[in-house]
């Protein structure tokens, strides 16, 4: 047993060797972790920024222009006047979002009060902005006819208020959801890369078969490349939380960054060993590069690192129930952004737990099995 | 060099290269003699390769004048006009070739390159294939021949278009002596048909050399002399070439140089001391067996070679040895025990040199060193001790700190050993340890041996190529196509075949085993060769030939066919991330689960929320006890949404007091909590409407206008009819790209892109023939998405679909142009993968209006958004799914795409290089 550590240890500390001396990587690393954390955080734009709209005012009054000057950046465009066909076309094109129309005589039929309708024509196809956008835009039209109805009289105001509060991010600020979600997506990528490059590399070289030939054993091997790489994957998380998003992007982390390293911990457990299994299922660099790709985009969209997993299908959500990042990212937004300790995710951490197991298991037969050949 | 000085058919005069700072050719000057053949003699590295290369204008010239067929290498026209009569092969077995592709393949289309027609090219083919024996072979992939048939077919390559300058670089490296000395002959005879042909060949092994016409020695990029092999001998007073060359190089890398003796094994202590014995061992990889029932006894201390062309099965024997591979059949034995992979503790009774140097080169000489000591369990104490004595044993001890990399391959070779000795085995196994070492050092590592085996007892098995080191095995064996041909001491082999050399007896056993023998015969087949000029028109076509273009299309597609794995992973992973993409880029909110805090538990408040529960966005869990379960669920994560309703709701909403519902979102996922919070202000507008009309009756309250919002294209404001046409652009700028980058990378990383340096193939008609099936296969998968689309996902095609057929021709040619121009600045495949990955899905989710509209981005996003393919693509991909677009609707977006194409295209081939820097 001692010796089994002193290989594994020893080995380690040589894939660690072969990471320091090889700057692509060592660059990347860095770069995920720093800048693109970073960037992820603050490019990310608000719901609605920008959205550009069209207006085809016919009623040329006081209350259409107030409504025209109402719609101003940054959540929109200054709005453009236009006819209904040019309008039309525009919509079709992709030029504008929303196209409102003012009828003529709008101003008189309010006055009337003969509760006339503007119509806000949506390019539904553009989600994000047509949903927030059109109720945005609503506000904004009522808004404005009720003041401008106001110098005639009082308005009511409504006996019920409703106290919207977001909790754990009370300003919505997307920097916060993506710079932690960006920092597992790396988390993952780096992971599966770094050990399934580490295996190939090797063999590539052609020290596989040199290894095989000394008295260690693919146990040994494998786990060597396990602890080290998932080390250095685990400190950059840990530098970039602290540094970083702490730090740099001041966003407010409610619980425990201890704990959701433990968490991460048992997250790379089942990444590198699916990082190793793919250099196994793989001849070449570019052969597992491709497959990297293939297995990365699933992992990053359908965990629910992007979007609700609630919204998917019900059998994504069952497949993906499979895969270790689903239940990494439900525990890293339950400590992270709502503060949950040890009693709220143990289930996800079991998860991991067992999914990292078989995925190891498997692995390392596959390992074995394979290993023989690819010297 | 007195010899009458023949006119010279090249002339190089004071070159000079640099790779880096590595200088590979110090000033060299030299005559190419024509009609004859000259040979470059020297170990690897030393030039040989770079020099050859700039003589064929495959490599750019740094510094001097080389001047080749009667005009300056360095000047494009030139090398346009004379490339079709050079002939280049360059090293490597099989590098310029195809290996998917059949013998007959691979000819039709240098054929095809140098401009011959279908019948010239069949009988050309024909008659190269039986004079090299290599018609009965015509339908096998050129990557399942033998090493001597590769080299045979490259050289037929070489010979389609009747060179008259031809240029070998190491053509026999790694073929056995029967294929090496046919492929002589080969060449002899075909200089006696056309003696007008000069030869120049670069060779590592000296004993070939002495066929040649004339020699030039080198040593670190310098000529250290020329002159005919005779001169050689008579200057140096050396028995052979070997010897010659050792005595020419300069003092200063001779010294510690002398003959190497190799005292006798002393009769041993019984016989049955054997260290290894294979018994019957045979090794199948499926249908072929590699090896063959071999069998042989190895005694303790005894040096025992094992010789074979590559490919012929030592390595895979040597490799059941040591347990890497588990035999298929028969017995292995160390040390009197059946080989154990499980064993480990025989392992450190054995020390393995694979034929790679298994060095690691991210780890200094002295950490190598420790590494290995340390796994094969040296105590600690005697770790630090025993590598220095091996350090200083192989006069290592100055670079101990040095990287592996920074070493010359005879130091590295000599770690490489250091490394396998370092923890004392009693066996050492050597796969082929010095390929491409000088002969200086070489001598000093069998020195090394020597002095292993017979001082210290070490029994070594070894492979090699070279004879005149299996002359100094102590026992070899012969194997060829995985049987063991004959085993015994070199004296006992050559006399047992009344052979002069060791050379001659291999040769003998090598014909008797079937290998295909008389080479001589066909001299007058290649005789009859056409002595008509060969295509010289084909020169003419300068700038396009579409035949050209059509057998790089043809040959492209041909290995894409032979390697479904590469098409397949474009087709397949394209619909399976669309299908990923398709459900998980979903901004519909569904099922989100909420809950009741109601302190006032009245029928006013018990219908507040009953708008929500009611919709099908919402789901309503058991109602929430106080505030500490309110946080507790929150925090876990299972409500995302609570309501709180205060003590007195109904009694202060009938008197008309202020009062405040609470609404709690779960902010984690701000896009989410977004939509939550516009759900629960509509629900309550409606509420308060509901409220308001039941008090005032139906007319009197109310706002004073309304807004009909008309969702158009996609009413019901669903995330899939929208991303699913988005999508498509997306996948079809990745995959298309990344294809494509590598099928020209691919080249680039296995030697084949010297076919686009050294024949007459146009920058242009490469490129557009490589493309071509890359846009076929494109098209297809765009298919297969629309099906998709309309199929699985259902969402219809309401306009022109015509429309989008022609936007995906000229998408695809963009998404596959991309993929070109990122080719032409890349390496390796993996730089071009990550490249080409960045390069299209970043503009393409980010700035072509996937998600935000183009028109919403700013700075540089929103001018990388104007010109990118993909924007307009997906304006016309959403406008004929969505919208129910046609032609004449999408103008704007055809212009800026169709467009794009000829500047994307322009580009690659302006940045494609048509000679190696």
């Amino acid at each position: 047993m001692r010796r089994f550590l002193d290989h594994v240890y020893r080995l380690g500390v040589k894939e660690l060797w072969g990471l320091w001396r090889d700057p692509m990587m060592l660059l990347l690393a860095v770069f995920l972790f720093t800048v693109s954390v970073y960037t992820s955080a603050t490019a990310v734009p608000e719901t609605l920024h920008k959205a550009p709209i069209a207006i085809v005012d016919e009623d040329r009054s006081a209350l259409s222009q107030r409504i025209v000057d109402a719609f101003y950046p940054p959540q929109f465009l200054p709005p453009v006047l236009s006819s209904l066909e040019r309008a039309d076309q525009g919509l079709d094109a992709g030029e504008f979002t929303f196209a409102l129309i003012i009828p003529a005589g709008f101003e008189r039929d309010v006055l009337a009060r003969r509760q006339p309708a503007i119509q806000l024509n949506v390019d539904a196809t553009r989600m994000t902005q047509a949903f927030s956008g059109s109720g945005y835009a609503q506000q904004i039209v009522l808004g404005e006819v009720s003041t401008f109805l106001q110098r005639d009289r009082a308005s009511t105001t409504p006996p019920v208020d409703l106290a919207l509060r977001a909790r754990f991010n009370p300003t919505l600020d997307k920097g916060w959801f993506g710079s932690v979600m960006d920092i597992i997506n790396n988390v993952t990528m780096l992971s599966i890369l770094l050990t399934g490059a580490a295996l190939i590399r090797e063999r590539e070289h052609g020290t596989i078969e040199h290894l095989l030939a000394m008295p260690v054993t693919p146990a040994e091997i494998m786990l060597s490349k396990i602890w080290s790489m998932g080390l250095v994957v685990l400190l950059a998380a840990a530098f970039s939380l602290l540094f970083v998003v702490q730090t740099v992007l001041q966003v407010r982390i409610e619980g425990s960054i201890a704990l959701f390293l433990a968490v991460a911990a048992l997250y790379l457990f089942a990444t590198t060993s699916m990082g190793i299994f793919m250099a196994t299922v793989t001849r070449s660099m570019p052969q597992f590069a491709m497959l990297l790709i293939l297995v990365l985009l699933p992992l990053q969209m359908l965990s629910g690192a992007s979007t609700p997993r609630e919204s998917m299908p019900a059998f994504v959500q069952g497949i993906m129930l499979a895969a270790p990042t689903t239940h990494f990212v439900a525990a890293a937004q339950s400590i992270l952004y709502r503060g949950a300790g040890m009693t709220f995710v143990w289930p996800q951490m079991l998860a991991l737990l067992l999914i990292g197991s078989v995925f190891f298991v498997y692995s390392l037969r596959r390992f074995t099995r394979t290993i023989g050949r690819m010297a | 060099m007195t010899t009458t000085a023949p006119a010279a058919v090249a002339r190089l005069d004071a070159v000079t290269h640099y790779y880096g700072k590595t200088l590979a050719l110090a000033g060299v000057t030299l005559d190419v003699p024509a009609g004859r053949t000259l040979g470059l003699i020297g170990p690897d590295g030393v030039g040989k390769s770079t020099l050859l290369s700039l003589l064929t204008g495959a490599r750019e010239v740094q510094q001097g004048r080389v001047l080749a067929l009667g005009g300056d290498m360095a000047n494009r026209r030139h090398r346009e006009d004379v490339c079709a009569r050079i002939a280049y092969m360059p090293q490597g077995l099989g590098k310029n070739l195809y290996p998917t592709l059949s013998v007959d393949e691979n000819l039709q289309f240098f054929g095809q390159l140098f401009g011959h027609d279908a019948g010239e090219r069949r009988r050309r083919i024909d008659e190269l294939t039986r004079s090299t024996d290599l018609y009965a072979f015509l339908q096998r992939p050129a990557g399942k021949l033998s090493g001597g048939m590769k080299q045979k077919l490259g050289l037929c390559c070489a010979l389609i278009h009747d060179p008259d300058l031809l240029v070998l670089d190491e053509p026999t490296t790694g073929v056995d002596p029967l294929a090496r000395s046919q492929f002589w002959d080969l060449i002899a005879s075909i200089r006696a048909s056309r003696p007008g042909m000069s030869v120049i060949v670069a060779t590592a092994y000296m004993d070939e050399a002495q066929r040649f016409d004339a020699l030039v020695a080198m040593d670190a990029g310098r000529i250290l002399a020329t002159g005919t092999p005779a001169e050689f001998l008579e200057r140096t007073g050396s028995p052979h070439l070997e010897a010659a060359f050792v005595a020419l190089l300069p003092p200063e890398k001779r010294e510690g140089h002398k003959r190497l003796v190799i005292p006798p094994l002393r009769a041993t202590e019984g016989e049955e001391d054997v260290a290894i014995e294979a018994r019957d061992l045979t090794m199948r990889f499926g249908e072929f067996v590699a090896v063959d029932h071999v069998s042989f006894r190895i005694r303790r201390g005894e040096i025992f070679g094992f010789l074979g062309s590559n490919g012929c099965g030592k390595s895979t024997t040597m490799k059941m040895l040591t347990g890497l591979l588990p035999a298929s059949e028969g017995r292995a034995g160390l040390f009197g025990r059946d080989v154990d992979p499980k064993d480990i503790a025989t392992r450190r009774r054995v020390g393995y040199m694979s034929q790679a140097f298994s060095l690691y080169s991210e780890l200094t000489v002295a950490q190598n060193l420790v590494l290995h000591a340390r796994l094969f369990g040296v105590p600690d104490a005697e770790v630090q001790e025993k590598a220095q004595r091996m350090a200083a044993r192989f006069g290592l001890t100055q670079l101990m700190d040095s990287l592996p990399d920074a070493l010359p391959l005879g130091l590295r070779q000599r770690l490489s050993l250091a490394v396998a000795l370092v923890h004392g085995p009693e066996l050492l196994i050597l796969d082929e340890p010095t390929s491409g070492v000088d002969p200086v050092a070489r001598d000093q590592f069998w020195e090394l041996l020597a002095e292993l085996s017979r001082r210290d007892g070490v029994t070594i098995f070894i492979s090699t190529h070279f004879m005149n080191e299996a002359e100094r095995c102590d026992r070899i064996s012969l194997m060829h196509a995985g049987r063991v041909l004959v085993s015994d001491t070199p004296a006992a082999i050559a006399s047992g075949r009344g052979a002069r050399t060791l050379e001659e007896a291999f040769i003998a056993y090598l014909e008797d085993a079937g290998a295909r023998g008389g080479a001589l015969d066909r001299a007058d087949a290649a005789g009859s060769a056409p002595a008509s000029p060969p295509g010289r028109d084909l020169g003419q076509r300068r700038f396009f030939s579409p035949a050209r273009a059509w057998s790089y299309s043809v040959r492209e597609s041909l290995e894409l066919r032979r390697d479904p794995v590469r098409a397949a992973l474009g087709l397949v992973g394209s619909l399976l991330l669309m299908f990923i993409m398709g459900f998980g880029i979903n901004m519909d909110v569904q099922d989100l689960r909420f809950a009741v805090l109601d302190y006032d538990r009245t029928p006013l408040s018990r219908g507040y929320a009953l708008d929500l529960s009611g919709s099908r966005y919402f789901v309503e869990h058991a109602p929430i006890a106080d505030d500490a379960d309110l946080d507790r669920r929150m925090r876990s994560g299972e409500l995302s949404l609570a309501l709180v309703i205060p003590p007195g709701f109904a009694r202060d909403v009938a008197r008309g007091q202020a009062v405040q519902v609470g609404a709690y979102i779960d902010g984690a996922m701000p896009t989410r909590a977004e939509t939550v919070a516009g759900y629960v202000q509509g629900m309550h507008q409606a509420w308060l409407a509901e409220i308001a009309r039941q008090r005032s009756g139906p007319t009197a309250a109310g706002s004073p206008a309304t807004v009909e919002t008309r969702f158009r294209y996609n009413p019901g404001v669903q995330s899939l009819p929208a991303m699913v046409p988005a999508v498509i652009p997306l996948l079809l700028m990745m995959f298309p790209a990344m294809l494509t980058a590598l099928s020209v990378v691919r080249e680039k990383e296995l030697g084949s892109i010297l076919n686009l340096y050294v024949t007459p193939v146009t920058r242009s008609e490469f490129l557009f023939g490589k493309q071509l099936p890359y846009v076929v296969l494109a098209l297809l998968n765009f298919l297969l998405m629309a099906l998709m689309a309309v199929t699985i996902f259902g969402v219809p095609v309401k306009g022109s679909f015509l429309a989008l057929l022609a936007a995906a021709v000229l998408y695809t040619l963009c998404a596959t142009g991309i993929g070109l121009v990122a080719s032409t600045f890349t390496r390796s495949q993996v730089a071009a993968l990550f490249l080409t990955t960045i390069g299209t899905m970043i503009p393409a989710v980010q700035f072509s209006g996937m998600l935000d509209p183009v028109s919403s981005l700013e700075g540089p996003g929103a001018l990388i958004g104007g010109i990118y393919p993909a924007s307009h693509f997906l304006t016309i991909s959403r406008g004929v799914f969505n919208k129910a677009l046609n032609f004449d609707d999408l103008r704007g977006a055809f212009w800026p795409l169709a467009l794009a194409v000829p500047v994307i295209l322009a580009t690659a081939v302006l940045m494609l290089r048509k000679q190696e820097t």
